[in-house]
């Protein structure tokens, strides 16, 4: 789409250029957002009000896209470290002065607007990582290793407690992307892999009655039917009964009669199978895959070594938001709290994806000028 | 500087294409993901969807809990103590609603909500199941229950539901014995079987209702419901009925209790009776007591800070929890170990003057009575309650071997009542100061150990279980509130087997040697309960003994005088004994907070408590050809 010899232009492609933004990239996230729109006007029961609100949030996030993506990358490295201290104390602040909302201590009330910092640090953190290793080479060294450990573990066990499973899964995974996309040697991640291993035995005895039988319903959801096992047998429900096209728009009786539980949030993608069955998912798993593979494409195309990481991990972030999710909605994974990326019903997650995304088109703008 | 830049360059390139690498390597395992959660939902999709579609449409069954029915409680004769009384309720069904805010709106229009109840309400939404009913408002009157039903087919999600609510209706009376079921909350979910309690809305907080929650609140049943497009039920299909609690029968004598409460009036203190041969508590009261009906359904905050600000904290249960130095009512116990040890005889006579100072030391440890009580024995010692004697021989025993004897009568350890926040107190020894206090043990604290002041602490649960133990020459029950069970009301209650405790020890003339004095020390005309109790005595006979703990300490040359000072640093009162003295019935202890003299104000309350079991025609007597 985008004309690389930059001769002839369209008129659209001369505003892209001047927004600083990928017209491909774009394009699939927009296709993204209107699905969602579509399967979130069936699974809130068709309800206006709401449908209203999230188009709001989708404006929002994209206002903050436009404005990220016309950030040089230059400055937003030079902020990196102090963007990662001010959400990492946010966090502390949190853990001593936050607010209780759905039973854990997640907001923290400004008087004028309530927010949850451990959303902020989904981005701090691959920043950070970014900005701390492309000023070593690569690929990282012990201490170095050390550092980054220490820079991981704590933002994510402050997370954890308060708690949010779901949330520090995601942060320490962009955490851990950057370090793996820095060249970390093979042996390190062996290492760990045995080292998590070698832990699950441990934290077996150490976890509490309910959190295991938590894990155990995964393994057989029948066993707690009317328990924790219900999302999971209900979701498998919906989306066994889809097909392979689908009960058509509206027409999820799973979701419909109220059966699947949070449907409009984490288990949308439960309504969307049953609606428009295998093929609408072969359509929105390929959307997705094309999103990352675009974000990668920029990232290898970046000039500098800050610019890659980021860019990098920010499109691998994303794709174990969208893994994450599904595999849980479809009873491959643990239940825990991560919504669709783009297409679940709530403004938290989506306004950071799309300054995430910013971002990545911050990076693919300067890469553009270089080149030029 | 060129190669440096062309070295730069190079490390520039290198770098780039090992993240190539990396990202190559990361797209691959992406699209094998992908791929995996694809071929995954092919096979539920393509390959099991007959089986799905199926479930599906048997999706129209839905099943809920029906929680059971609460056991009730009585006393040992069958009067009520804790009943489930029918009341109308709010409930909403968020799932059958689009706009829950609204709602609530809507509905504070036809009753009155607080900002409390709709906080609770949020609270439990999001703690719920699926399709649970979550209570908004309970115990509604008529009158609104009529206004929501006019009503109710513009309120979607809203049920008015009858429900058993607890009910106690002894009041405050037993509020320390029986505690109160309350809502289930974040933490309760998390003690509790959650399968079990998926249509429960309380569970014991406190007192007998918490420890025999198990018990008392069955076996939740279910029932398969069909529902309509609008998740509206139109049928039921099966029903696994609930097992309803079991019933419990307390030891406790509803007359007994309250004739203590009446004793003790108007003072602050607790009073506990126990049968020794049973170890069935009769009465325990812990003054003053608070209505537990509130707690039910959640206090308003302003009535629950009155309760927590009062200084007469009715919240506190004295009886279980209230740690006190016992005093002079631990002299038979060291007494005892005297004796056991050799250390002494029952004959061995001392002068008792008013003073006692351990050689080469200049502190003199003062008796009770500036005079001193001249010559006594061990008997008259108990009696007159000789402070001096018991410093002498205190520390001619030393606290190695009184500790054990103390541990022997329970001190230091919780006895094991069947309710909940009983407390330990403290069995001072020198391992004991060390681990609390890291500091070696003084002689002179073995003294004042010995007449039961210093660091010894004893509930008032603990000295009526030492009575009863002294009642019993030795053999030790395990106190208890719990006298039978009742599976159902058409059945029998079944009595609960006595349990034995390691038993005390000692020669059974060195028992009798201490029952003796104990019967002189109220019946005999130098003994400490002659003038309250002794001296008017009845029919029968007690052998007790009195106890005044200090509140805090005087300086050697200080005389305590209770005019002088402020209430709250009176002495407590005390007095623990057992009748009839011959073959005892009840051993009783009384504590009266900051009461003064342990004679002049507790011992009339035992002697009241004992009155009315000997007037109550012998009730344990009576009962005796029972099982």
């Amino acid at each position: 789409m985008i004309s690389i010899t930059g001769r002839e232009l369209t008129t659209s492609q001369w505003l892209l250029r001047g927004l600083r933004l990928d017209g491909t990239l774009l394009l699939l996230i927009g296709v993204v957002l209107v699905l969602g729109l579509v399967v979130l006007f069936s699974a809130t029961g068709e309800d206006i009000d709401r449908l209203q609100r999230q188009i709001l949030r989708i404006g929002f996030g994209f206002a903050a896209l436009l404005a990220v993506a016309r950030i040089p990358i230059s400055t937003l490295r030079a902020w990196s470290p102090w963007i990662f201290l001010l959400s990492l104390g946010l966090l502390l602040a949190v853990a001593f002065a936050g607010d209780m909302g759905k039973g854990a201590r997640r907001w923290l009330d400004l008087g004028f607007i309530r927010f949850q910092p451990s959303e902020i640090m989904k981005l701090a953190m691959p920043l950070m990582l970014a900005w701390y290793l492309s000023l070593r080479t690569a690929p990282p060294r012990f201490i170095e290793l050390v550092v980054v450990s220490v820079l991981i573990v704590v933002p994510v066990v402050l997370i954890m407690r308060q708690p949010d499973l779901g949330t520090a899964l995601l942060v320490a995974a962009s955490g851990l992307l950057v370090v793996f996309l820095a060249g970390l040697g093979w042996r390190w991640f062996v290492g760990m892999g045995l080292l998590v291993a070698a832990a699950i035995p441990l934290f077996w005895a150490q976890m509490h009655d309910y959190q295991q039988q938590r894990v155990l319903t995964l393994l057989n959801p029948e066993s707690d039917p009317l328990g924790a096992g219900y999302h999971i047998i209900q979701s498998k429900i919906a989306l066994g009964s889809g097909g392979m096209y689908g009960k058509g728009w509206l027409n999820g009786t799973q979701s419909q009669l109220q059966f699947l539980p949070e449907r409009s949030t984490d288990f949308v993608f439960a309504v969307y199978a049953e609606e428009f069955g295998f093929v609408g998912i072969a359509v929105l798993l390929t959307l997705y895959f094309l999103i990352v593979a675009r974000g990668l494409w920029i990232a290898t195309l970046a000039q500098d070594r800050f610019s890659r990481l980021i860019a990098g991990s920010i499109s691998l972030t994303f794709a174990v938001y969208m893994v994450v999710n599904i595999g849980m909605v479809s009873g491959m994974l643990p239940v825990v709290g991560i919504p669709l990326p783009l297409v679940s019903y709530g403004g938290t997650s989506l306004v950071t994806l799309m300054v995430g995304f910013g971002i990545l088109m911050a990076v693919h703008s300067r890469q553009r000028l270089v080149n030029r | 500087m060129l190669s440096d830049r062309q070295d730069d360059l190079h490390e520039e390139r290198r770098d780039q294409q090992r993240f190539f690498v990396r990202v190559l390597i990361a797209g691959l395992i992406l699209f094998l993901l992908v791929l995996t959660l694809g071929v995954r939902m092919f096979s539920l999709q393509v390959g099991a969807h007959a089986h799905f579609t199926t479930l599906s449409e048997n999706n129209r069954l839905r099943v809920e809990p029906i929680p059971p029915t609460r056991g009730l409680i009585f006393d040992r004769n069958g009067v009520l103590l804790a009943e489930n009384r029918p009341a109308y309720q709010l409930e909403v069904t968020v799932e059958q609603t689009d706009d829950l805010d609204g709602l609530l709106r809507e509905l504070s229009r036809l009753v009155e909500l607080t900002p409390a109840e709709i906080q609770r309400f949020r609270t439990s939404v999001r703690e719920r199941r699926p399709f649970q009913p979550v209570l908004l408002k309970a115990n509604l009157d008529d009158e609104t229950v009529a206004a929501i039903a006019v009503a109710r087919h513009e309120l979607p999600g809203v049920e008015i539901e009858a429900r058993l609510v607890r009910h106690y209706p002894q009041g405050a009376d037993f509020a320390h014995v029986v505690g109160y079921v309350g809502r289930i909350n974040a933490q309760d979910v998390q003690r509790l079987n959650t399968r079990n309690y998926a249509g429960s809305s309380h569970t014991g907080k406190t007192g007998v209702e918490r420890f025999y929650e198990d018990i008392l609140h069955g076996t939740t049943g279910h029932r398969q419901v069909e529902v309509n497009a609008q998740g509206r039920v139109i049928r039921e299909v099966a029903v696994v009925p609930p097992v309803p609690g079991q019933d419990l029968y307390l030891s406790i004598d509803v007359g007994m209790q309250r004739a203590a409460r009446d004793a003790l009036a108007p003072n602050d203190g607790a009073v506990v009776v126990m049968d020794p041969s049973t170890g069935e508590v009769l009465a325990l009261v812990s003054a003053p007591g608070f209505d537990p009906n509130p707690f039910v359904n959640g206090i308003s905050h302003r009535d629950f800070a009155t309760l927590q600000t009062d200084p007469h904290k009715p919240l506190f249960n004295r009886a279980l929890s209230g740690q006190y130095p016992p005093g002079s009512t631990i002299k038979p116990v060291v007494a005892l170990a005297g004796l056991e040890e050799g250390i002494t005889t029952a004959d061995q006579r001392m002068f008792a003057a008013g003073y006692y100072q351990l050689p080469g030391h200049s502190r003199r440890y003062r008796d009770w009575r500036r005079s001193g009580h001249g010559w006594v024995d061990m008997n008259r010692a108990i009696a007159v309650s000789a402070d001096v004697y018991f410093y002498d021989l205190g520390h001619r025993l030393g606290i190695d071997r009184m500790s054990p004897m103390f541990g022997a009568f329970g001190m230091g350890s919780r006895v094991g009542i069947d309710a909940t926040g009983e407390r330990p107190g403290i069995l001072p020894s020198r391992a004991w100061k060390r681990s609390a206090q890291n500091m070696a043990w003084f002689p002179g604290e073995t003294l004042i150990t010995a007449i039961g002041q210093g660091y010894m602490l004893t509930t008032p649960l603990q000295l009526a279980d030492i009575t009863s133990t002294l009642a019993n020459r030795g053999t030790r029950v395990q106190p208890r509130l719990l006298r039978a069970i009742r599976k159902s009301s058409d059945l029998a209650p079944v009595i609960q087997p006595v349990r034995f405790l390691e038993p005390v020890i000692a020669s059974e003339a060195h028992w009798e040697a201490i029952h003796q004095a104990l019967i002189d020390a109220v019946h005999a005309r130098h003994g400490t309960a002659w003038g309250s109790i002794g001296s008017t005595s009845p029919a029968y006979r007690i052998a007790g003994k009195t106890g005044t703990a200090q509140v805090f300490s005087l300086a050697d040359d200080e005389e305590y005088d209770a005019d002088a000072l402020d209430r709250r640093l009176w002495d407590h009162a005390l007095f623990i004994g057992y009748a009839p003295a011959e073959a005892p019935e009840i051993a009783v202890a009384v504590l009266v907070e900051h009461g003064g003299s342990g004679g002049r104000v507790a011992a009339p309350i035992a002697r009241k408590v004992m009155d009315f079991h000997m007037a109550s025609h012998g009730l344990l007597a009576r009962q005796e050809g029972k099982p």
